[in-house]
Parts: C-alpha cells; sequence; structure tokens
C-alpha cells in the first residue's frame, strides 16, 4: 500500500517536473544567457536536491511501473512475493539514483 | 471523490474507562468503538479492562464476555465463531479481520476494536452492508446453462475444473478485503471492489457455467473492474487467506483476451 500511494506521489511529482524539464529546454533554445541564469539557479544545492528527489521520482514510478506491468501479466500476487518485489524496487530505486548522481558529480563536479 | 476529513459528526472522542475487577488475573485493556444512532453525541472509544484468565481465547470472547459481564449495549454481529459465517468482520489493531478467529495473544498492548472502515455505522461494530450485497447480487452468483441438464442426471464437473474454484468457493463474504482497498473507499458507488469480483470469477471459472462471455461483457468496465489499481490490501487482510488481488487480475487478462 505505501508503494502504491509512492507511485501516484511520484506520477504527480514528474508530471510537474516534465514542465520544468520543458522550461529547462526551452532556456536553453532561448540562448547561452537564459541558461545560464536557469544554470545559477539548478547549481544550488536546494536546485541540486530538487534534482535528486526527481530523480529518485523518476526510477521509484519506472521500476513499480515494471511491476505492474507482471502483475497484469498475473505474476508476483504471494503476500510474500509482493513483499519482496516492493522492497526490490525500493532498493533499484536508490541504488540508480545514487548511480546516476555519483557519475554526473564524478563527470562534473559537485555543484553545490 | 476521496474525503479526507471525518464530518464533524464522526469524530471520535474518548469514551468511558470500565475498570478491571478487583482480584482480576491477567489484564487486558480492549479500547472499542461505540456509536449510538439515538444519542445526538459524537461517537466515542469505551475502554473496556477485562480478565484473560477468565476469557476465551479469541477477541470475539472478549467482545461477548463484555457485552455479558459488562456492558449489555455494546453492539456487534456474530455467529458461527469459527470464521466460517464472516459476521464478525471488524477492524482489529489496523486490520480488518473476523473477530472470531483472531487470537487475543497475537496482539501486543491493548486490543482496538473498530467497525469495518469506511462503512456507514448503524450502531458500535455494525456497518451498513446493503450495498455490497446489492453489488453481489450485480455479479449473478448462480450458475446460468443454455440447456438442460444432461439426461436427467447434475451436472458433472471433473477433479481438473472443480479444482479450479479451489481458493474462489472458500470466500465467505465478510467484506474484509472490500473495505480495506483504498480504490473501493472512493468509489464504492460505481467500483465492485475484490470481495464481488472474486465471487465473479468464481462463476467465470466455473465449468459448468455457460455464461462466460456474458459475465465478462458485463464486468468489462473502467469504475466496475478497472479501478482495481493492485494496492494488495486485498489478499494482506483476508482472514481466509485467499487472494482476491490474483483473481481481479484473472478477470483483467480474460477481458483484454476477448477483444472489443
Amino acid at each position: 500500500m505505501v508503494i502504491s500511494i509512492l507511485h501516484r506521489i511520484t506520477g504527480a511529482v514528474l508530471g510537474v517536473g516534465a514542465l520544468l524539464l520543458v522550461g529547462v529546454l526551452l532556456s536553453i533554445a532561448a540562448g547561452p544567457g537564459t541558461y545560464e541564469v536557469l544554470r545559477a539557479y539548478i547549481s544550488t544545492g536546494l536546485g541540486q536536491l530538487f534534482l535528486i528527489l526527481w530523480t529518485l521520482a523518476l526510477f521509484l514510478h519506472l521500476f513499480n511501473g515494471v511491476r505492474h506491468l507482471v502483475f497484469d501479466a498475473g505474476f508476483g500476487f504471494g503476500i510474500e512475493a509482493t513483499r519482496i518485489s516492493g522492497i526490490v524496487v525500493l532498493l533499484a530505486t536508490v541504488v540508480f539514483t545514487a548511480a546516476v548522481w555519483f557519475i554526473a558529480w564524478l563527470n562534473y563536479g559537485m555543484q553545490a | 471523490m476521496a474525503q479526507f476529513n471525518l464530518p464533524a459528526n464522526s469524530v471520535v472522542k474518548p469514551g468511558k474507562t470500565y475498570p478491571a475487577a478487583a482480584g482480576s488475573g491477567r489484564v487486558k485493556k480492549v479500547v472499542v468503538y461505540r456509536y449510538d444512532p439515538d444519542s445526538p453525541e459524537n461517537p466515542r472509544t469505551d475502554t473496556y479492562e477485562i480478565d484473560l484468565d477468565t476469557c476465551g481465547p479469541m477477541v470475539l470472547d472478549a467482545l461477548i464476555k463484555i457485552k455479558n459481564e459488562i456492558d449489555s449495549t455494546l453492539t456487534f454481529r456474530r455467529s458461527c465463531r469459527e470464521g466460517i459465517c464472516g459476521s464478525c468482520s471488524m477492524n482489529i489493531n489496523g486490520s480488518n479481520t473476523l473477530a472470531c478467529i483472531k487470537a487475543i495473544e497475537e496482539i501486543p498492548g491493548d486490543i482496538k476494536v473498530y467497525p469495518l472502515p469506511h462503512m456507514p455505522v448503524i450502531k458500535d461494530l455494525v456497518v451498513d452492508l446493503s450495498r455490497f450485497y446489492e453489488q453481489y447480487a450485480s455479479v449473478k452468483p448462480w450458475i446460468k446453462t443454455q440447456g438442460p441438464p444432461p439426461s436427467g442426471r447434475e451436472r458433472l464437473q471433473s477433479k481438473d475444473d472443480r479444482e479450479r474454484l479451489e481458493g474462489l468457493e472458500e470466500c465467505i463474504l465478510c467484506a474484509c478485503c472490500s473495505t480495506s482497498c483504498p480504490s473501493y473507499w472512493w468509489n464504492s458507488d460505481r467500483y465492485l471492489g475484490p470481495a464481488v469480483l472474486l465471487q465473479a470469477y468464481r462463476w467465470i471459472a466455473d465449468s459448468r457455467d455457460e455464461a462466460t462471455v456474458e459475465r465478462l461483457e458485463e464486468l468489462k468496465d473502467a469504475f466496475k473492474l478497472y479501478r482495481c489499481h493492485t494496492i494488495m490490501n486485498c489478499t494482506n487482510t483476508c482472514p481466509k487467506g485467499l487472494n482476491p488481488a490474483k483473481t481481479i487480475a484473472e478477470i483483467k487478462k480474460l477481458t483484454a483476451a476477448t477483444g472489443s
């Protein structure tokens, strides 16, 4: 039930995040000057935190989406099986988010 | 539509405490939701201290002891006291279950007893299940056939065909699963809920029934069936150990396979 409600929340977060992503793309399209302004914002600690949360939401929604595909195919319905698949989704989310940010900071340096 | 706050007249207030009699052995507190439709007062939780040395092993035994010895106004449904009638379904320490098969021993600390969640309360632990039963009737829970039975005897089933009804025919319609489902809390006017869908599947899966296509067409609906989002509360709470979520997934697969 916890993951079910998280799936909905992350879905909403990703919806808002997608709009912000369009904003980023628009600022790039508008030229280097506007992008620099935006970059100044997302390079702050708060900006980075939002990006990390967005990455977390993306991976949780992605992996739980796959879990639901398996459910819809009729598999994994035991009480123990759903508990384990839920834990796997949470672990994979944390691991993949950490990996993404590890690579990002390794290549571009920590911004904040 | 989702409702996040209780209406003012439904907010539960602390109620009376009935202390254990002097000389009691092992004392256990039972906190029970009380609502009297004839009183203008809000619902309350009364606390009863009972002596486990003179009480049966199950939560239902505790409730019967309270009704017999402490407070005869306490109202609840019960009948078989062995988990086969489905009358004493209620919310015990946060989980929907049958009071008659829930051991007091399993509960650490106080026992907290509430009616089934998100249902209209008639009195104390008794909720109005009228809509639940109407929904059950709507899936036509009986065998539907086209022709007469084969030459004057009953319709037979192979052992394998009977096997397919395992995990379905054990459902006693206690409503624990349906009333644990957030989707059912929010859309019980249009979503059938896990118990009724499991019952619907019980007839779809029956080899003797000849109305499978008709039944699937009837269920193929954004609300009746597809408000199930595989939250899994139903399977987690079922006191009979059945798997309504799995049967709903089977219905979804079948409706997808029949096309249109």
